[in-house]
């Protein structure tokens, strides 16, 4: 018992070892690939010296091209939101693949009970149910989506509660299930002509308002609050969650609820501000929200990951996708380059975690 | 001798036709510490998991602090008041170290918010400098996550766990294993902080020279019975071979002659 002032041994601490926030890592990346596109702007030979982040041409008041910037941000305010319930899912140790159709499902269904009466005078053509459905008040429409995504989500989380069976099949199933009602909704035809409260709900920069908004009650419920500790603490280590009497079941279900009643949400915004409901609306979203994920430094592997992390890697996801439209290269090559950059991302949580864990 | 915390009567668990345990009378008296000794397969584990509850019983009775209990799983046996430290470590590797000591018992307020209640960090880590006083654990940074940490260091937060909560009673399945000869000193440091305060310890191990060093009263589990209780200044560690091997049984346990 004399020496454990520092230990016996084996619990040396070395300062300058402390974990770096990764977030300052996606933070500096974001930086680098705005750097990037600046240069490739100014030395290819088509590009006529242009500027990708600053105003050139005197059009705003700013230095900034605001214009871009403004793009950029909206552009990836509705899959934000969804990464904010995907990034969750991840961290308890799962994967959600149903939100992008079930943004479609969604939309079509709140859509149908956000339709007017009159269209310039006339009777709305795309009308889904008779009279009484016409100008509900807009919370209506609101409620009747965020239970649809509480009750698909719901099924998610005690798919993969109670058998135990893999969250990327129970919610690849779901995939498949959502596009499904989406098609039979209206057998394929979109759902338009909303009220004008329901408009408002996502003209304008209001995704963006709405994205920024739910991100901060988001990371405050992540990293404040019991249930944001629990999904850590499933993700890190399902068997000593459950052991220190944590109800791992329910908590599963809670956090796929939640991520669906995001999606969910998502598809209102996304369905106020285009005005209309298709069936083939969230393509590809699931996939890009777990790529804002990933990219913002959440683990694959559960446990570990932020919001802020997520809020990061959709700027980078934004600052990309509106880089390569800005260098002019074709959509077919952006989705590749899309591609490799997801697989980098993995690769370097891999790398990362091996570092990490061949210290101890 | 003092009061009595933990009595089991007759503890019997099978497994299908497998008699993993037959007929374990054992006692433990406050502020003893008590090592389990025996071949691997003897019902050692067995005999544990049925007193933290994670197994049920075949028959049997098991008294803890004065009352029969019937613990429906970990959880009740820790409510309780038993602690224990596992083998496998049961700590969350992301979290740090008071997340990891209050995982399940968090501290928190605004607690009408249900699910979505707010942590009390700071309440939590000032519990948790407490405890590491307790056992005389110097982690440097206990905001760190555990991921980080030595396997030593993990070992420490996992036992620190029972002198935050003022445990009855604490059992340790192998807490040294798989550690290196400095981290298994530290772990040893804890253990006789907790003889110190006085908090009962079943301690099974088959390291000889520690469980000499550590503990009051050494039982012996062969095939699935007690074949020895030997109190520590009367025997070696010889002896205790002898009774591990089945060389010895003492008269008190010998099923066979009666």
């Amino acid at each position: 018992m004399s020496d454990t002032s520092h230990g016996t041994g084996g619990l040396k601490f070395d300062a300058k070892k402390r974990a770096w926030p990764n977030e300052l890592n996606i933070f500096f990346a974001l930086i680098l690939i705005v750097v990037i596109f600046e240069i490739l702007g100014q030395t290819l030979p088509y590009m006529n010296d242009q500027s990708f982040l600053f105003d050139t041409r005197d059009r705003f008041d700013s230095i900034f091209n605001e214009a871009r910037l403004r793009i950029i941000i909206l552009q990836v305010s509705i899959i934000g939101i969804i990464a904010l319930g995907v990034t969750q899912v991840i961290i308890s140790g799962g994967i959600d693949l149903s939100s992008g159709p079930l943004v479609g499902a969604t939309a079509m269904i709140v859509m149908s009970f956000a339709q007017t009466e009159l269209v310039n005078g006339n009777p709305n053509p795309k009308a889904v149910f008779g009279d009484w459905a016409f100008d509900l008040p807009v919370l209506l429409p609101i409620i009747v989506g965020l239970a649809f995504g509480a009750f698909i989500g719901g099924i998610n989380g005690a798919l993969i509660a109670f058998t135990r069976i893999p969250p990327f099949i129970a919610t690849l199933g779901m995939f498949l299930i959502c596009r499904g009602i989406a098609q039979a909704w209206t057998r394929g035809k979109p759902v338009s002509f909303p009220t004008e409260s329901y408009a408002a709900l996502g003209k304008g920069m209001m995704p963006v308002f709405w994205f920024l908004l739910l991100a901060v009650v988001c990371h405050v419920v992540l990293k404040y609050t019991l249930y944001g500790k629990h999904t850590y603490a499933i993700g890190s280590n399902e068997d000593a969650a459950r052991m220190s009497g944590i109800n791992v079941k329910r908590h599963k279900i809670r956090v796929y609820m939640i991520a669906s009643m995001l999606a969910a949400f998502a598809a209102i915004i996304l369905s106020s501000k285009n005005l209309t409901a298709q069936s083939g609306m969230g393509i590809f979203y699931e996939l890009y929200a777990i790529a804002m994920a990933v990219i913002g430094g959440v683990s694959l592997t559960g446990g570990r990951g932020s919001i802020i992390g997520t809020v990061l890697g959709a700027m980078v996801f934004g600052v990309i996708q509106s880089g390569f439209t800005y260098i002019k290269l074709d959509a077919f090559y952006q989705l590749m380059a899309m591609g490799a950059i997801i697989i980098a991302a993995v690769v370097l949580d891999k790398v990362r975690q091996d570092r990490g864990s061949s210290r101890s | 001798m003092s009061e009595v915390i933990l009595e089991t009567k007759n503890l019997t668990k099978h497994y299908g036709g497998v008699h993993a345990l037959n007929d374990a009378n054992f006692i433990l008296h406050k502020g003893e510490h008590v090592a389990i000794m025996g071949d691997n397969g003897a019902g050692k584990s067995t005999f544990v998991r049925q007193i933290t509850g994670v197994e049920q019983r075949t028959s049997g009775d098991i008294i803890f602090d004065g009352n029969p209990v019937h613990f429906a799983g970990p959880l009740d046996a820790r409510e309780a008041g038993i602690e224990t430290v596992f083998q496998t470590l049961a700590l969350a590797d992301d979290l740090d170290v008071p997340d990891n000591l209050f995982l399940g018992r968090e501290k928190t307020f605004m607690n009408w918010l249900g699910p979505f209640r707010f942590l009390d960090y700071k309440a939590m880590r000032q519990e948790t400098m407490a405890g590491l006083e307790k056992t005389a654990v110097k982690i440097p940074n206990i905001r760190n996550s555990i991921r980080n940490m030595s396997g030593g260091q993990r070992q420490c937060v996992a036992i620190a766990r029972t002198a935050t909560f003022h445990s009855k009673l604490t059992i340790m399945d192998e807490p040294t294993a798989a550690l290196g000869v400095q981290e298994t000193a530290q772990v040893e440091n804890i253990v006789r902080t907790l003889k110190e305060a006085g908090e009962p310890l079943i301690l099974i191990s088959h390291n000889m020279r520690q469980v000499m060093d550590l503990v009051d009263r050494i039982v012996v589990f062969r095939r699935g019975r007690i074949v020895a209780n030997l109190k520590k200044e009367e025997t070696d560690g010889q002896d205790i071979v002898a009774y591990i091997t089945g060389a010895k049984t003492q008269p008190e346990y010998d099923v066979e002659t009666v």
